[in-house]
């Protein structure tokens, strides 16, 4: 169900009037698809970021044969098809699936793709992106506010951060260790492409504390966290990367997960 | 079809009334069986054997709490039932909460399938009450658990704590339902029979209220969702030993096994259905399975149907009719949906690959005939298997080791000569307080669970209720929480659950919104103890009584009872759950200070009341009696704690229950990691108490808030205008940090990364909680102590 999303017509939504109240009027005519799998989760949460962020989401269907003309597309968190296989598994074979694959790979205009959680493990499934994940470290879901530090501010949907820039936006999982050969981990870090990584303490074990890579167009983001979680103030973490001080921060109003979403606008208008 | 059993029809079972029936191993008594003959004129069918036993057992059929549960009825008054759309007797009662909107919420028990096998057990009990709001019409929203386990240190709570905890999160993190809150107690009363209550909540317009009822002649019947299996046949094995073939598998897992999956494939379909309006009527398909759903939608429709059991779809091809009726496997739903809607209802299921098999009709002729291959093996009247099963005044008295009990009182006990004094002494004993199982955090526990998804979470754990947006452009929301103290109830049934209502209520309050409806989940041991039976009539005398007192009515809930293991029953446990309503989200109160210099007040009284406080659990007593409950004061508390959030007088509250004010101070201070000063002397004067008392009293009708010092005299005003006791203890201590660390934040609330902390607060002043006088604690001590334990034990 994703009738949050612009093209099921939902007006009692908040999404619809965000877009009017964006700035830059090039900019609200982006249409950013929103992927339901069976299973998936966090779909309404992302069409809502997307609005927030001033774009306009449109509801793509897993089983669809079209991408329906938009200009970027968001692969949700859950548990599509349940990760009764390995997470992501079954979802890379959906008839959309294809669809993403060659637009997010074409030579010129490639299509920005952003896969959160369950749908970064749909895009290494698809190898879209290198690297899987396994099982937190400590065997549990765990959901948290999690710093993190943004390595990599060019990226279709990072170009609104600067580099070395502290964020903090939920992380909740249960397999969110990220894992690849040490020659691929080396060639991420050489090539720019480790987009975000865990400050403090590693949470789930993660090679290198990566917590988000990209290709190396850049057009193709993938993390574990969530930022679609803090994009509204009164409903996000507690904190923010950038805020003066813990104790004054206004309660859940951290919104630092809204910048992925202004950064692919961004990059549309600029392309 | 080839039979691989001997059909026992209808027609067998009108020339065979000498047939020996297994009716005793299906747990029905000698006088319930020939009840079932009156009824039928005849020997019940073996598959007419299964229904009556399953929707006349205790758990369906309320039969020794029915003539109680009727009191929650009789004691509504009109002012109540206002704001109800739909009341007790359907899946779940329905509120209006204003604006066209409704919420449906209950809370249920899986307490026995959790022991057996607790991750399944507390899975599916998720599931159950999950598919109790869809059945209404509602897109769940959020879900909460509460929990009792045994002792922390006892050996199976490692295989009972960690399978309940991992299963309530697998089963709501995979449905995408946020949860919000609920409670974790640790006692070794609940050893051998843990209690897992979960409850649920959806919304609704007013327009998709949904009941369950067949109604319109020639509408078709449909079973969709997962395939039936053998699971969750409780009497599984003595009816396949009745069958006469011995080659099939003969004992089945009486607890059922979850597909999360399945059921969010379930939900978003039945969105789409109600959003397409093609089904007339529906109902989820919990206990006793398609015995219950196809009796209770037949006689609360037009009063008949027709069904054919070999189209149902199958998991196991050897069931037999009697287990296919009594089989209790998850994420299945049954409808009726009109001729004309039959293309429509089939699309959806396709687009979502949900199966489905058109089992039958709505008919008129008052009968519900179930047949196996056209031949009849059920032809009962519906009403008579749903709702006319025994009702049973069960005897009851008064415990006789009560008096005994209640003359035992903390302050005569030598653990209470003992009590800590000084200020070291005070020191170390809320480190105790605070570090122990059941005031100790609970973050191991609701880390596990995911707490934002579908953005609207406003608040939830630790706070004192979860909250919930349910209009995105109105801020139009809900608050909950659910509570209970068993030692209370023990000590005191009558009291204990007024004090459970008055809590919950008090929680909510306290969150800022105004309580509007109950749902209860009465967790007893065995109705057949006289003792038990009347621990279990006072509890809802206690609640009925309390409702009426504070004007919330109960709107659903679950009896459960056999909770005892070896003749030792569990405390009298009555959760409640009290549903509260915003106006606007935004204005929520959370448990925690932030602002420095801001103004603490205690609201209420303390009198001396440690009888069955946690600080006495610390010390190993049990006797006297429970904190008096004045529920007039709750309702002026509450009136105070809403007036003073919906204008913007405090900017944090907290009431003050388990652990007393120590509690409460610790909690406050460690929500945000921001510190205070505080002073108990005036507190110790005007109440005539010692700091001992003052800290770890359990009195109820408390509350502390945070007052900016703009909003003081307009806050102060309005509580001496209602003549309500109200006193400055402290003030919020939160000193500006110097610009060089400014870009440090982020820490200090449960569930971030706390290495952080340790890295950078050299660069912050050390937050303290500093009781003048008495003692001085330094946050990272308190939150190292209260935190520290859940991990230790469970890793």
């Amino acid at each position: 169900m994703t009738s949050t999303a612009q093209e099921t017509g939902s007006t009692a939504s908040p999404v619809e009037d965000s877009v009017n109240a964006f700035e830059g009027a090039s900019v609200a005519g982006a249409r950013i698809g929103v992927v339901t799998f069976p299973g998936t989760l966090d779909d309404r949460d992302a069409a809502r970021a997307v609005a927030l962020a001033g774009g306009t989401a449109v509801s793509l269907w897993h089983g669809d044969e079209t991408l329906k003309d938009v200009d970027a597309v968001v692969l949700p968190g859950g548990f599509s098809y349940g990760d009764y296989l390995r997470a992501g598994a079954i979802s890379r074979f959906a008839p959309l699936m294809d669809k993403i694959i060659n637009a997010a790979k074409a030579p010129s205009a490639p299509l920005p793709v952003l896969g959160i959680c369950n749908g970064f493990q749909v895009l290494t499934e698809a190898h879209l992106l290198p690297g899987s994940m396994i099982k937190n470290e400590n065997l549990h879901f765990m959901c948290r506010d999690q710093r993190l530090r943004v390595e990599n501010a060019s990226t279709s949907w990072t170009n609104q951060f600067s580099t070395g820039q502290e964020i903090v936006i939920p992380l909740k999982n249960q397999d969110g260790q990220f894992i690849a050969d040490a020659h691929v981990l080396d060639e991420l870090e050489g090539e720019g492409r480790v987009v975000f990584r865990y400050e403090g303490s590693n949470p789930n074990g993660s090679r290198r504390g990566i917590a988000g890579i990209s290709n190396a167009a850049g057009n193709v983001v993938g993390l574990m966290p969530h930022p679609e979680h803090a994009v509204e103030p009164g409903f996000g973490p507690d904190s923010s990367g950038s805020d003066a001080r813990f104790g004054d921060t206004p309660l859940a109003s951290g919104t630092d997960g809204l910048g992925l979403f202004t950064s692919v606008l961004h990059s549309l208008v600029t392309r | 079809m080839t039979e691989k059993f001997n059909l026992d029809t209808v027609k067998n079972a009108a020339t065979t009334p000498e047939t020996e029936l297994p009716w005793a191993e299906l747990g029905l008594k000698k006088n319930e069986f020939k009840r079932v003959v009156e009824i039928l004129g005849r020997r019940p069918t073996a598959a007419e054997l299964a229904m009556y036993s399953v929707m006349w057992s205790e758990h369906c059929s309320y039969k020794s709490s029915k003539v109680h549960l009727r009191q929650f009825g009789d004691k509504v008054t009109e002012a109540m039932k206002e704001h109800l759309l739909v009341g007790i007797g359907e899946n779940a009662g329905v509120v209006d909460i204003g604006d066209d909107w409704a919420v449906t919420f209950k809370i249920e028990s899986h307490n026995s399938p959790s022991m057996v096998e607790p991750f399944q057990g507390a899975a599916t009990g998720v599931g159950g009450i999950v598919r109790d709001i869809i059945s209404m019409g509602a897109r769940p929203v959020a879900v909460m658990d509460a929990l009792r386990f045994g002792a922390i240190d006892h050996p199976d709570s490692q295989r009972v704590v960690h399978g309940v905890v991992s299963g309530v999160g697998s089963y709501g993190n995979s449905l995408g339902l946020p949860n919000i809150g609920g409670e974790v107690v640790f006692d070794s009363a609940y050893q051998g029979n843990p209690l897992v209550n979960a409850l649920a909540v959806g919304v609704m317009r007013h327009e998709d209220i949904r009941l369950a009822n067949a109604s319109g002649v020639g509408n078709k019947v449909v079973l969709f969702g997962a395939r039936t299996g053998g699971d969750g046949i409780g009497g599984a094995s003595v009816l396949a030993s009745e069958s006469f073939d011995d080659t099939k598998p003969s004992k089945r897992p009486a607890v059922q096994v979850g597909d999360p999956f399945a059921e969010k494939v379930l939900i978003e379909c039945c969105l789409e259905l109600f959003k397409a309006s093609v089904v007339e009527g529906i109902q989820d398909l919990g206990a006793a399975g398609i015995s219950c759903a196809t009796s209770e939608l037949a006689s609360n429709g037009e009063g008949g149907m027709h069904v054919e059991l070999t189209n149902v779809l199958l998991r196991d091809p050897t069931l037999t009719p009697g287990e296919i009726l009594m089989s209790e496997s998850q994420e299945r739903m049954m409808a009726v949906v009109t001729p004309e809607n039959a293309a429509a209802f089939e699309a959806i299921m396709d687009k979502w690959n949900v199966e489905y098999s058109w089992l039958g009709e709505v008919t008129n002729t008052g009968r519900l005939i179930i047949e196996w291959d056209g031949e009849e093996i059920v032809d009962v009247d519906p009403k008579t298997v749903a709702h006319e099963g025994p009702v049973y005044e069960r005897p009851f008295h008064r415990p006789e080791w009560l008096d005994r009990l209640q003359s035992e009182s903390f302050t005569a006990s030598s653990q209470y000569r003992d009590r800590p004094q000084s200020g070291a002494e005070l020191s170390a004993a809320v480190l105790e307080l605070i570090s122990s199982p059941n005031m100790c955090s609970k973050d191991w526990v609701t880390n596990q669970y995911d707490r934002y998804v579908q953005g609207n979470t406003a608040l939830a754990m630790p706070d004192d209720a979860g909250v919930i947006r349910v209009d995105e452009q109105t801020g139009l929301g809900i608050a909950l929480s659910t509570d209970a103290n068993g030692r209370y109830s023990y000590l005191n049934p009558y009291e204990g659950a007024r004090l459970a209502l008055a809590e919950a209520y008090r929680n909510v309050a306290t969150s800022g919104a105004k309580p509007m409806a109950v749902s209860d989940c009465l967790n007893f041991g065995s109705p057949e103890d006289p003792e038990v039976m009347w621990q279990f009539a006072e509890s809802i005398r206690g609640l009925a009584d309390a409702c009426q007192e504070l004007g919330v009515p109960v709107t659903g809930g679950n009896v459960s009872l056999y909770n005892q293991t070896g003749g030792v029953a569990i405390p009298p446990t009555p959760v409640v759950g009290v549903l509260g309503v915003f106006d606007d989200v935004a204005r929520r109160t959370p448990s925690g200070w932030r602002h420095d210099g801001q103004a603490i007040y205690l609201l209420g009284t303390t009198a001396h009341e440690l009888d069955g406080s946690e600080w006495a659990n610390l010390r190993g007593h049990l006797g006297g009696q429970p904190p008096a409950v004045d529920l007039s004061v709750e309702k002026m508390l509450s009136e105070l704690l809403i007036n003073a959030s919906r204008d913007g007088m405090i900017d944090a509250a907290h009431d003050l229950s388990e652990g007393g004010l120590a509690a409460t101070l610790a909690e406050m201070a460690l929500r945000f990691n921001v510190g205070a000063r505080v002073g108990i002397d005036e507190l110790c004067e005007r109440d005539g108490i010692d700091a001992f008392t003052a800290l770890f009293s359990e009195s109820q009708g408390r509350a502390v808030v945070s007052v900016a010092r703009s909003e003081e005299v307009r806050f102060t005003d309005m509580c001496s205008a209602r003549g309500f006791p109200h006193l400055r203890i402290g003030v919020v201590d939160n000193p500006p940090v110097p610009v060089s660390s400014a870009a440090s934040s982020g820490a200090g609330r449960p569930g971030v990364d706390q290495s952080w902390t340790e890295d950078h607060h050299e660069s912050l002043a050390e937050p303290t909680l500093d009781v003048q006088g008495q003692f001085t604690l330094s946050l990272a001590a308190l939150r190292e102590a209260h935190e520290g334990t859940l991990p230790a034990y469970f890793g």
